[in-house]
């Protein structure tokens, strides 16, 4: 089920991507987009009835959760953050030059 | 560990010594601002060194940290270099010194030379992770680290074009990181493990599974994109003439081999192993790319963009070498690959050089440059004839290989294709020639110069390659930069043994 929903989630900013015409949604969709895959990298190391990954004696065997996905989405989590700063600084400084955050407005390269 | 050897121990260099040059280069801008010429174009030189010290060696293997494997599975990160990943880092790090040395004097009419540096440094150092990573997630950091460098570089000039073409690589650089997210996190949740070579043992024999023929079309997706494989080309010809010359050189001429076919072909070859279908998929992809990318170059006049669809044709034609997936091919494929750095990059530069005298990249615009400009105009000839494949000049010899390839592999439609396609280019680029450096010298350009001794030694170093590198395909020279590269993509899944027994 809530698989179900990571992969509506990932649908949503994958058309929000294709439909959008305003640059700063176009933005959004992409990091819903993003999120919907940190989601799915949680999921995937999820095990029910799980401890938290922090091992205190090497004999005794416990059922932990995968930590290495919690490492990966941190990072992951970092690189979107990187990509959504630099495509706002992007759209504003395209605002101040188009005046506009309409991509129909923003066409000046073409064929 | 093998404590006989220690060359293992300069691999990491490859990608620290640029990441603290870039650290450098900020914590020194204020001080003098030359020091930033002088830093970035040392450490680049220092990657060269290393790099072709490091030719020759067998197969390197550097684990991040010092974890080592537990019961044979690898724990940690591990940096890999076979005979692929050392024909990439010969090509990155010398395309960038070159383009590095033009820089010197090309950069001056932009503000913040040292943010330039900074920026450039960190794409190389982005590009050295990529192509020695041996860890899926490793490789995923380091792509991003070279794509969010160069989408600034783009937009570097900062003008509505620039931002324009910027914005739009990087909506498009971002959806396929996405992808290749999602394909590294089925094939985490198939195998447990990130490892490539680690990954490839547990994938053993089931290539055919549903899970991972769909990380399959993921990742042909995503590396498609930062590629620029035809369908999905559509950022690079606005992307790449936006930016300024000597990164227009890098990202033609680097980038979209190292993070796009390299990093697809080294998963597919090595790691997952390809399927009839996929391999048939490909060189349909790469025929489409061949011929739409000469057809809409045809239309340009604009130099820098006309250049960037002869990349994408260009690119056509590594990937169909390679994905023949025959000896002869991969041999073809990856020989291009190398040619196609050299030449592309020299008509970037001699782009560069033509805007910077000129002030104009419109081919109407321009003519008879080479009454002023004779060495931009000489190379950028050279530069022409190479990669319109005219003998003796080094495209000439991987385009004869690649056509050989297909004919022995029975493909007679994709032969024609590409000796169709070699003539279009030759047509595209004398119309280049004739428009800008023959003819009438043109009233406005009456008081143009040739470029600075820096500019001029990087574009006649390049076309001396262009005419020279033909001889890589004698035997000695052969054995050292092709082979082993050629023999990596060729014995496929033997990577796996070579990486986990180290």
């Amino acid at each position: 089920m809530i698989y179900f929903l990571c992969s509506l989630l990932f649908l949503v900013g994958l058309s929000g991507i294709l439909l959008k015409r305003n640059l700063i949604k176009i933005v959004i969709s992409l990091t819903i987009m993003e999120y919907s895959l940190f989601m799915f990298l949680a999921l995937v190391g999820y095990k029910q009835n799980a401890l938290a990954p922090i091992v205190k004696s090497v004999t005794e065997e416990v059922n932990y959760v995968d930590p290495l996905p919690q490492a990966l989405v941190l990072t992951a989590i970092v690189i979107g953050l990187a990509t959504t700063a630099l495509l706002v600084a992007l759209a504003v400084r395209i605002y101040e030059k188009y005046g506009t955050f309409d991509i129909r407005k923003i066409r000046r390269l073409k064929g | 560990m093998n404590s006989s050897s220690v060359t293992q121990y300069l691999l990491p260099l490859l990608v620290v010594l640029p990441l603290g040059g870039a650290f450098l280069i900020q914590l020194s801008k204020k001080i003098s601002g030359l020091i930033s010429d002088i830093i970035a174009n040392f450490i680049v030189v220092v990657l060269v060194v290393l790099v072709f010290s490091l030719l020759n060696s067998p197969v390197l293997v550097y684990k991040v940290g010092g974890w080592m494997p537990v019961k044979g599975i690898p724990i940690g990160i591990y940096l890999v270099s076979d005979g692929l990943s050392m024909l990439l880092l010969i090509i990155i790090n010398t395309i960038a010194l070159v383009s590095l040395f033009f820089s010197i004097s090309y950069m001056k009419r932009f503000t913040n030379k040292p943010l330039y540096y900074t920026l450039f440094l960190l794409m190389i150092a982005g590009m050295n992770g990529v192509v020695m990573s041996g860890d899926l997630f490793n490789m995923y950091v380091f792509l991003e680290v070279a794509a969010i460098a160069s989408y600034s570089l783009v937009a570097f000039g900062t003008e509505a074009d620039e931002l324009e073409a910027s914005f739009k690589y990087q909506v498009m650089g971002t959806a396929a990181s996405a992808f290749i997210l999602l394909g590294i996190i089925i094939i985490y949740s198939v195998t447990g493990t990130l490892n490539l070579a680690d990954i490839g043992r547990v994938l053993k024999d089931k290539v055919t599974e549903a899970p991972i023929i769909l990380t399959g079309i993921l990742f042909l997706v995503g590396f498609g994109l930062k590629g620029a494989m035809m369908p999905f080309h559509a950022w690079l010809p606005d992307a790449h003439p936006s930016a300024p010359a000597p990164i227009s050189a890098m990202l033609s001429g680097v980038l979209i081999k190292a993070i796009g076919i390299y990093a697809l072909v080294r998963i597919m070859f090595n790691v997952i192993g390809v399927t009839p279908i996929f391999s048939n998929m490909m060189l349909c992809i790469s025929a489409i790319s061949m011929i739409a990318g000469v057809f809409l170059a045809f239309a340009q006049w604009d130099f820098k963009r006309l250049l960037a669809y002869h990349s994408i044709s260009q690119m056509g034609y590594v990937m169909l070498g390679i994905w023949l997936m025959t000896p002869l091919g991969i041999l073809g494929g990856l020989f291009h690959m190398l040619n196609h750095s050299v030449f592309k990059s020299l008509l970037f530069l001699n782009s560069g050089a033509v805007v910077y005298g000129t002030g104009s990249r419109q081919l109407k615009r321009l003519g008879g440059l080479n009454q002023k400009m004779p060495v931009t105009g000489c190379t950028s000839f050279v530069a022409s004839m190479s990669i319109a494949g005219v003998p003796p000049f080094n495209g000439f010899w991987s385009k004869l290989i690649i056509i050989m390839a297909c004919i022995q592999s029975h493909h007679f439609f994709l032969a024609g294709l590409a000796v169709l396609v070699s003539i279009m280019t030759l047509v595209s680029f004398l119309k280049v020639q004739r428009y800008v450096f023959f003819g009438g010298l043109k009233q406005a350009l009456k008081d143009v110069k040739e470029v600075p001794f820096t500019m001029c030694f990087s574009m006649i170093l390049l076309a001396f390659l262009c005419t020279t590198m033909g001889a890589l395909l004698l035997p000695g020279a052969k054995e050292l930069f092709i082979d082993p590269a050629v023999n990596a993509l060729l014995n496929g899944k033997e990577y796996i043994s070579l990486v986990l027994n180290k």
